[in-house]
């Protein structure tokens, strides 16, 4: 019980991250009908990102925790905003309405050229990253002294994803970039004749999914102090499943399925082997998109004829 | 849809020169100058943090390399290159072809922080200069996209006809290679390995380039090829010939498997899967330390003998007789290269005239039909699933049949040999030549595994450039460069015989 | 609509109460039904698109169906497809042979086994290849059984050969029939808007069909036009003895050529009957000109035959 008791924190911990990045898939795919394939390394940007900006913020001696960790937030956010906005600039507009291949192909293309463009620039040894939030709360202890814990740091990731989560929703639910949003979800010709930009919402939406990204990155870095540049593709592939677990295109979805693919891996993990965690999300997705491809909650989908 | 034509007819062309309305110079180089320095922030922003900063693994911790220098060189690079290439679509083309080529000249002698700044600066001047040359040439700034096809597709037809003549040379030279005097050890090297990536490609083209189907996972077909032949051999010591044929069932067989669920998907859905299925392939043979020896992979995979009837040793054991011997020749360890470069050639071979020869079959057909509309395909009583299913597994087969001969070539297989970035590579061997076209092809994978071969140095950018050039290409010309597609069959050539066959080209 | 007497439902299930309503035509002397829709029923979500629709259609007659625009029409023909599965009803074509109920067939089951073809709002051909290869590819499960499933094919053996030539003398003919053989050789996206519904059609017919679905076949056409493919639709029932049901705005081709028209609206059948009787149903000309509109509207509006 105590065992999986910490399992589920760890889970949850793990879920909130991903969760974050399947926001961009899903708002990606609402809006475009395509997978943005670069996403998992814009992940891993913020990533290492985060591990510049603790870095240097160090060498000039900002340790107050709450200050760099912010720094380190804001800066992900918007490097990778930059990133995000170059992808839909480059791999994705120009291809717009050609035959669908080519867009998946150019976002592959542009995924494979970030990754080796990390490598190149930044090394492809693993970053190590001396942690920066210690200490925990435990919460039970068994009688053989097994302690189920809650780490500060988990407690911060899964706070920081909720009150991101909120803002997200507010923004897409209450503001003109939101309606403009889910109005080009719905059709992009009739909300191009209405006055509303088009381009730059899609732009928008592929910044926005890309700062939560970003976000995400930074998470990792502090919960697991290493990251390298190959962290987006596995990354990437979780939470896409993730994306479509939740039903691909809602955004409540993402966030769930995010937390469930978390949990199940960290239960894999725990009780079955770990070896083949990272089976378990493949697989998943592979059932997920057989027997029910639209997800928990996303619509059915019909083919039109 | 509507918005991204409408878009594209409005920047089909700005005004020619002299063309702009009022600003003259003037205006011009004010747009010109806001154009690049919105590119260079932008460059800024891209570089800054992951070029300047640089993260070294220090004691105690990171520490961080400055590389500011580079930063503010790449930025200054990308401001001059979108500057002149926005002055010359306003209409000053002329100075901006003499200055681009004096900033690639100067390029050239000046000192560069990093060797591939410098290779940026160059190609960047020439390729600016190639583009206000071709503007003053032209008077105009840009091709339409129509226009572009429509030239690079005239090219394309060319090519396939040239195929004709083209092919039985280039079979008879890739024959008599082994014999030039500039084939040595090293240069065979490469040749067996170019091939045995045409082979792949080949074999992705059936799913890819003929189907339609974005196969990501196709490394994992290589995989079970290679495994199967490994572990036969160890276990049951199977020959290569008799593990041939296996190989290429048994990833057959996964890929009937595996293509089984995911067929019914759509074509993002289904290449991301595949990219799953691949990996989960390659953390299997990881992880099942008993069955494939884990990270450390098989080692001592018996190399192929003459078919069977003469090894390529040096002393034979017992009463067996070397190739050598066989043939009465002095012991040459090229003896087995040869023979291995002949091998991967035939294969090659077998799967270029298996997909010429399908393509002219129902089954060929409907794999075109299914990636030009599949619901028509269904409307027709086409079965989707069992069409896709068959290209899926044939596509894999080819795959196993190549994994075999690697693991042979090798003699040694882990499962690092099978990673994603494999499956790029074989995609991108497809894609850049040209989806469906065999030809592009064969030139694919003599720049993409060809050059960096050659040139060592250029291997660790060599995944960066293929990434540069997928999204360029598929900017460029979405179906691949040497992309044209002729009829399978036509009236034309049934009425006036076989002479006719080159005209369809101009009826399209 | 008259009960069939030749049909018995699969399975001996009582035969629907609204199928032995009585007909305004008589029955005398016209062939054998070939489709029956009984109860024919389509929901999306809360929105019925096609209400418990009943007809007929027979064999070596066109019927057409018309309404207004968001009738139901294009619904009926996917259920009829098999690209939906219908809410509730039974579709039953008889080929005289062998009954199918087409609600419980897959898409390409229907094309294939109950050789039913169609053809769509918005063409569909397959616009890379050639005009030549798409009758090829039509003809493509009798051309796998001749090629030994590849096997004889790829061996080159004659019974591949001469089926290959069979074939392409079947698609000669439909050529010259559609005046298509000049354009034999023509990438099919690169025809003309006329000659692609033409070559629709001449698709549809190389699958040699029992019943024939056109589905607007007349939109986008000039008044010549229009008045040839009349012409050819005569000449597809009567000289190949097939069924032809027929989607179209066009009166001037329903009302000259249809042997039975049923009249859709708002999802539910409104009328059906021979054309002369349709013209002058009120109910018909209310849901196409609105209330209150002289009696033969219907025939100003649409050209009388």
């Amino acid at each position: 019980m105590e065992y999986f008791l910490q399992q589920s924190i760890n889970g949850l911990t793990l879920g909130a991250i991903y969760g974050l990045i399947a926001i961009g898939y899903t708002m990606v795919y609402g809006i475009i009908g395509m997978i943005n394939f670069a996403h998992g390394e814009i992940y891993m940007i913020g990533a290492f990102i985060a591990v510049i900006s603790f870095t240097v913020l160090g060498l000039f001696g900002i340790t107050w925790v709450p200050l760099a960790v912010l720094i380190a937030l804001v800066m992900a956010m918007v490097f990778t905003s930059v990133y995000g906005w170059i992808i839909e600039r480059v791999a994705y507009r120009p291809l717009r309405g050609s035959f669908r291949l080519a867009a998946l192909i150019s976002a592959i293309g542009m995924s494979i050229f970030l990754q080796n463009y990390v490598q190149l620039v930044q090394g492809a040894r693993v970053k190590p990253v001396q942690p920066i939030i210690q200490g925990s709360v435990s919460l039970m202890e068994r009688a053989d002294g097994f302690t189920v814990s809650l780490s500060y740091l988990q407690m911060i990731i899964i706070l920081l994803t909720l009150v991101l989560m909120i803002a997200f929703w507010q923004l897409i639910m209450q503001t003109a970039l939101g309606r403009a949003q889910r109005a080009c979800e719905q059709d992009k010709v009739m909300a191009g004749l209405l006055g509303i930009n088009v381009d730059r919402t899609i732009s928008l939406t592929f910044v926005l999914g890309a700062a939560l990204a970003g976000v995400a990155g930074v998470m990792t870095t502090m919960y697991y102090g290493v990251v390298d540049f190959y962290i987006g593709f596995l990354a990437g592939i979780k939470a896409f499943t993730a994306a479509v677990l939740g039903g691909i295109g809602s955004l409540p979805g993402a966030m769930l399925g995010g937390l469930l693919i978390g949990l199940i891996e960290a239960y894999w993990s725990a009780y079955f082997t770990i070896e083949y965690k990272d089976v378990a999300a493949f697989s998943i997705l592979v059932l997920v998109l057989i027997f029910r491809p639209s997800g928990l909650f996303g619509r059915p989908e019909i083919e039109k004829v | 849809m509507t918005t991204s034509s409408l878009a594209s007819t409005a920047s089909i062309r700005r005004p020619p020169r002299g063309g702009t309305t009022g600003g003259g110079l003037g205006g011009a180089v004010a747009t010109a100058l806001a154009d690049g320095v919105i590119a260079a922030a932008v460059a800024f922003l891209f570089t800054l943090p992951l070029v300047g900063l640089r993260t070294e693994i220090a004691i105690g911790g990171l520490a961080i390399n400055t590389r500011f220098v580079e930063v503010a060189v790449a930025v200054a690079l990308v401001f001059l290159g979108r500057f002149g290439l926005s002055l010359s679509a306003a209409g000053y083309p002329v100075p901006v072809l003499a200055a681009a080529l004096a900033v690639a000249g100067a390029s050239l002698a000046i000192d560069f922080p990093t060797a591939p700044l410098q290779l940026i600066a160059v190609a960047g001047g020439l390729i600016v200069a190639m583009i206000a040359g071709w503007t003053a040439y032209t008077g105009r700034s840009t091709l339409s996209r129509a226009e572009r096809q429509k030239r690079m597709d005239a090219i394309g037809a060319k090519v396939q006809v040239w195929t004709i003549w083209l092919a039985p040379i280039a079979i008879t030279f890739a024959v008599l290679l082994p014999f030039l005097p500039f084939a040595d050890r090293r240069f065979l090297d490469i040749a067996i390995l170019i091939l045995t990536y045409i082979m792949l490609g080949w074999g992705l083209n059936i799913i890819v380039g003929l189907a339609g189907l974005l196969d990501l996972g196709f490394v994992a077909f290589y995989a079970v090829g290679a495994y199967s032949y490994a572990l036969m051999a160890y276990h049951f010591d199977l020959s290569f010939w008799a593990c041939l044929p296996l190989a290429g069932l048994f990833a057959a067989l996964a890929g009937l498997l595996l293509g089984f669920p995911v067929l019914r998907l759509r074509g993002d859905y289904f290449a991301i899967v595949t990219l799953g299925f691949g990996e989960i392939i390659r953390v299997i043979l990881l992880n099942w330390y008993q069955f494939t020896g884990g990270p450390d992979g098989i080692a001592g995979i018996p190399r192929p003998s003459f078919f069977g009837l003469a090894e390529f040793i040096r002393r034979p054991r017992g009463d067996d007789v070397a190739f050598h011997q066989m043939f009465g020749l002095d012991y040459s360890s090229l003896h087995r290269m040869i023979f291995l470069y002949y091998l991967i050639l035939a294969l090659a071979l077998i799967v270029n005239f298996f997909t010429v020869r399908i393509r002219r079959l129902p089954i060929g057909r409907a794999w075109e039909a299914l990636r030009e509309d599949d619901i028509a395909c269904a409307s027709l009583g086409i079965n989707r699933t069992n069409i896709k299913l068959a290209a899926f597994s044939i596509s894999a087969m080819w795959g196993g049949f190549a994994g075999a001969f690697f693991a042979t070539r090798q003699g040694f297989i882990s499962p690092e040999s099978f990673t994603f970035i494999e499956s790029a590579i074989i995609l991108s061997v497809v894609v850049l030549g040209g989806m469906g076209s065999q030809l592009g092809v064969v030139v694919a994978a003599f720049v993409v595994i060809g050059l960096p071969e050659w040139f060592r140095e250029l291997e660790q950018y060599r995944m960066l450039a293929f990434g540069a050039g997928m999204v360029l290409i598929m900017l460029w010309r979405p179906r691949g460069l040497l992309s044209h597609r002729e009829p399978t069959i036509t009236l034309a050539r049934r009425r006036f015989g076989r002479a006719a066959a080159a005209t369809s080209g101009e009826a399209t | 609509m008259t009960a069939p007497d030749d049909w018995e439902p699969h399975g001996g299930e009582p035969r629907g109460l609204a199928g032995a309503r009585p007909d305004a035509g008589s029955a005398a002397g016209r062939p054998r039904p070939l489709l029956t829709v009984e109860h024919l029923t389509m929901r999306f979500g809360g929105l019925v698109a096609v209400s418990d629709v009943s007809f007929t259609a027979r064999d070596r007659e066109i019927t057409a169906i018309i309404g207004p625009n968001g009738a139901g029409k294009t619904t009926v023909f996917n259920c009829m497809t098999g690209f939906y599965a219908p809410t509730t009803g039974r579709l039953a074509l008889d080929t005289g042979r062998d009954v199918f109920l087409l609600e419980r067939l897959e898409a390409y089951k229907i094309a294939r086994h109950a050789r039913v073809a169609r053809t769509f709002q918005n063409i569909r051909l397959f616009a890379g290849m050639s005009v030549l290869e798409n009758l090829i590819v039509a003809q493509h499960n009798k051309l796998m059984k001749a090629s030994g499933f590849s096997v004889f094919g790829l061996l080159g053996l004659p019974i591949y050969r001469r089926a290959e030539r069979a074939a392409v003398e079947l698609a000669r003919y439909w050529l010259e029939r559609m005046q298509l053989t000049e354009a034999a050789d023509w990438q099919a996206g690169n025809l003309p808007y006329g000659a692609q519904r033409r070559l629709e059609i001449a698709r549809a017919m190389c699958s040699d069909p029992v019943l024939l679905c056109l589905d607007e076949p007349a939109a986008g056409l000039n008044p010549r036009e229009s008045a040839e493919l009349s012409e050819l639709l005569c000449f597809i029932r009567d000289s190949h003895q097939i069924g032809v049901l027929l989607i179209e705005h066009d009166m001037s081709v329903v009302m000259g050529i249809s042997d039975h028209v049923v009249v859709l609206d708002h999802g539910c059948k409104i009328a059906e009957g021979p054309p002369e009787v349709i013209k002058r149903t009120p109910a018909v000309i209310r849901a196409y000109l609105g209330e209150e509109e002289p009696d033969d509207a219907l025939a100003v509006a649409g050209g009388d035959p």
